[in-house]
């Protein structure tokens, strides 16, 4: 008996052991790859590095107009996307039959979610710049992002939906309400949380993609802030690819700076997200 | 005896596909009574209770056959407005649901969305007061309903039903998720509302249905067995079904 | 529901165990007078007080089963009919033992001849209290029914001893002590046949539900 004890104990031991050496080693490595670049680009954080736009001499860029690009990128992106992907949501999970056809539409969202950007570019070259004829401008650019992180604010938005109990709409017919002012009313206040979670996990997701905006020709030397949708417009992942292309060592420090910046906002949004789910784990107790 | 009937069934089948889970069901409801009914589970009283007020169309596959008259019209003519209906015929359900909302929204939402115009405090004191709730949160009816506990939330629930001033309160096993103290609360506010409202509950526990009812129709399978005062049905009961039911012989 | 079935079989038991001393003690009494036995008669006497013990036994049991159990229909009927029977039963236990003291006093006086009809009384009051207590262990209404026609028997026959005792004390009036304590028999008997008729009834309730007392006939 105690044999066979002890190597069960062994065993979980070793397990421990294992389990324990890959979360560090991640954490190590991730430690390693966020040191190297930090110590590459701090020194070159500083108000001119915000606030310049680029330039062929590393001490004068900036990221101005890449930041800018990238606050009207994503706001276009929401607007466009988030009351789309919403009502998509709410429109099949709780209008639509449950029969075969929206079985079908419900894997091939999850699907269209998992296809390379890429694939988004050209979509987006084909359709918005050339028949559309937008152009190279952020409006193109805004609508080929829309698509790509429409499937997952669907997929979100519907888990959110779903995860409020059925009991609270049947509360709410019984005292002779309609759908829609069940959902108005019950459904999506409860389920704006795990929708906005899922919202802005889609958006940092979008604020890191470079190769769709760069398949529509999102410029990669933009000394400009954007004025309105139909202009050219860069982002800061596509300035980072710029300066990181270049010769120069100089250029990639200013990389390096620039990925810290990109990390910085993408830490925010993720706490924000957090933040905001744990808040409505209280609210809504199920 | 002015014994009015306020709903009634006519040879009512109810099926899921092809399966019926109520068959050729006559029964009529006496108003300002409480009927209860009863049988073992899955002979299909739920299926019943929420035909009356229309929560089965929300169930696919679903389908009637024969009339459930409400005050003489059939309540699934093309006609009748399912919303319409269920503010008059509201309901309470097994396990208590109030909305993650305050105890005061809890219960004047539905009437603010049906277009109520009044003094809110009022309606949402009175409710509470009939509800037998107000004293016990009269001085946070603007805490989160979701804080109360298991049989404060279900005696909201019915104060939430009477908000909408129905005429007929449904109630699905309202007391089977409550410790024995809350239940006794719960059939005493019945006892209490039946001056007011018409109420049929679906109980599977026969001594409630013998402590609070005026009429008990016994179910099973599916069928109507046998419907009268619940005096006669818990003394000399006509089946013998029936008394085998309650006697606990079977089920 | 096995343990509520178990205990009202055991109830069954006891009250039919009940049935059975009074159906013997009544025996007891009657014979006492027939043979004008002393002894049988203190014998009767001397049961009747664990008549009473068991009485009181009965009446607790179905207590425990009413607070415990809450039964319905047909078990709550049964309940109800044992114990006003139980109460029947025991005032039988008591008439039977009121009969023994007479026939006690009876012994010590000279002694008289007893009628006939006394005899055949007691003979229709000890078949209508076997008959009382077959028709509750077979819920046989019929035999119900014929408890309460013979009490009719019964009442005719006690009807008659008045005048029977009056002219009897008129011709034998140094007797006339024992002659009263003849028709306190006879009364006595009446009374037994009027309690099985209560059983009957009870009987009567417990198949139907239906309460029918202080009626001549069962319809």
């Amino acid at each position: 008996m105690n044999d066979i004890l002890s190597r069960r104990k062994l065993k979980a031991k070793i397990f421990r052991i294992i389990a324990t050496i890959s979360t560090w080693s991640s954490i190590i490595i991730l430690i390693i790859l966020l040191g190297n670049i930090a110590l590459d680009g701090f020194s070159n954080i500083n108000w001119t590095f915000l606030s310049s736009f680029p330039s062929r001499f590393p001490h004068k860029a900036g990221i101005k107009a890449a930041i800018w690009g990238s606050i009207w990128m994503l706001a276009l992106v929401a607007i466009i996307a988030v009351p789309i992907g919403v009502s998509a949501a709410i429109y099949l999970e709780e209008y639509a039959k449950k029969n075969k056809l929206s079985r079908f539409i419900e894997i091939n969202i999850a699907n269209l979610a998992g296809v390379p950007s890429i694939i988004y570019g050209i979509l987006g070259l084909t359709i918005f710049v050339r028949f559309f004829q937008l152009d190279r401008s952020l409006l193109a650019g805004s609508l080929t992002m829309s698509l790509l992180i429409l499937p997952v604010i669907i997929m979100a938005a519907r888990e959110a939906i779903k995860a409020v109990p059925k009991s609270i709409r049947l509360g709410a017919f019984a005292v002779g309400a309609t759908r829609w002012q069940t959902i108005q009313s019950h459904v999506l206040p409860a389920s704006t949380p795990g929708i906005f979670t899922g919202v802005i996990l889609a958006m940092s997701r979008a604020i890191g993609e470079t190769a769709p905006l760069i398949m529509i020709g999102a410029l990669t030397y933009v000394a400009f802030v954007p004025e309105n949708i139909n202009d050219p417009f860069t982002t800061l992942p596509i300035q980072i690819y710029n300066w990181v292309s270049r010769p120069q060592v100089e250029f990639h420090h200013l990389a390096a700076a620039g990925i810290i910046v990109l990390l910085v906002v993408l830490l925010t949004m993720n706490a924000t997200a957090i933040l905001i789910r744990n808040r409505s784990l209280k609210k809504y107790k199920w | 005896m002015n014994n009015k009937i306020i709903i009634e069934t006519k040879n009512l089948t109810l099926s899921y596909g092809k399966h019926p889970a109520i068959r050729d069901c006559n029964i009529q409801f006496l108003k300002n009574k409480v009927t209860a009914i009863i049988g073992p589970s899955g002979c299909g009283k739920s299926t019943l209770l929420r035909t009356f007020n229309r929560m089965n169309d929300f169930i696919d596959n679903f389908n009637i056959e024969g009339e459930v008259l409400f005050e003489g019209k059939d309540i699934n003519h093309s006609d009748m407005d399912p919303v319409e209906i269920r503010k008059r015929i509201g309901m309470v359900f097994q396990k208590p649901n109030p909305f993650p909302k305050s105890i005061f929204d809890n219960i004047i939402w539905g009437p603010n969305i049906n277009g109520f115009i009044g003094s809110q405090q009022e309606l949402v004191e009175n409710c509470l007061i009939d509800a037998g709730l107000f004293d016990e949160v009269k001085d946070r009816l603007n805490s989160s309903a979701m804080e109360l506990s298991g049989g404060q939330q279900q005696r909201l629930c019915i104060a939430r039903a009477i908000a909408m001033k129905p005429e007929v309160i449904l109630m699905d096993e309202p007391a089977s998720a409550l410790d024995p103290k809350a239940t006794m609360k719960i059939e005493e506010l019945i006892k209490k509302l039946k001056k007011s409202y018409t109420i049929i509950i679906v109980t599977h526990n026969m001594q409630q249905a013998a402590r609070i009812s005026d009429n008990t129709a016994f179910l099973y399978e599916g069928e109507l067995i046998e419907y009268g005062k619940t005096n006669s049905i818990f003394t000399k009961p006509d089946k013998q079904q029936t008394e085998d039911y309650i006697t606990g012989r079977f089920g | 529901m096995a343990i509520l079935q178990k205990e009202i079989d055991k109830l069954k038991e006891s009250i039919l165990y009940v049935g059975t001393l009074v159906e013997e003690n009544f025996l007891g009494a009657i014979e006492s007078i027939n043979n004008n036995d002393i002894d049988s008669a203190q014998e009767v006497i001397k049961k009747d007080k664990e008549i009473d013990l068991k009485e009181i036994e009965v009446e607790e049991e179905c207590l425990k089963i009413l607070a415990l159990h809450q039964p319905v229909a047909i078990d709550l009927r049964f309940i109800i009919a044992v114990l006003k029977i139980n109460n029947d039963l025991e005032r039988i236990g008591d008439l039977s033992c009121n009969i023994a003291k007479r026939t006690i006093a009876l012994s010590k006086l000279p002694s008289i001849i007893i009628p006939k009809e006394i005899l055949e009384m007691a003979k229709i009051v000890q078949q209508m209290i076997k008959e009382s207590l077959d028709s509750l262990v077979e819920l046989d209404i019929t035999l119900a029914k014929k408890v309460c026609v013979d009490d009719d028997k019964v009442d005719e026959i006690h009807c008659g001893i008045y005048p029977f005792v009056e002219s009897k004390i008129n011709e034998e009036p140094d007797k006339k002590t024992q002659w009263i304590q003849l028709l306190g028999i006879s009364r006595y008997l009446e009374r037994s046949a009027d309690h099985c008729t209560n059983i009957a009834e009870d009987v009567e309730y417990l198949i139907n539900g239906v309460i029918h007392r202080h009626s001549s006939k069962i319809d």
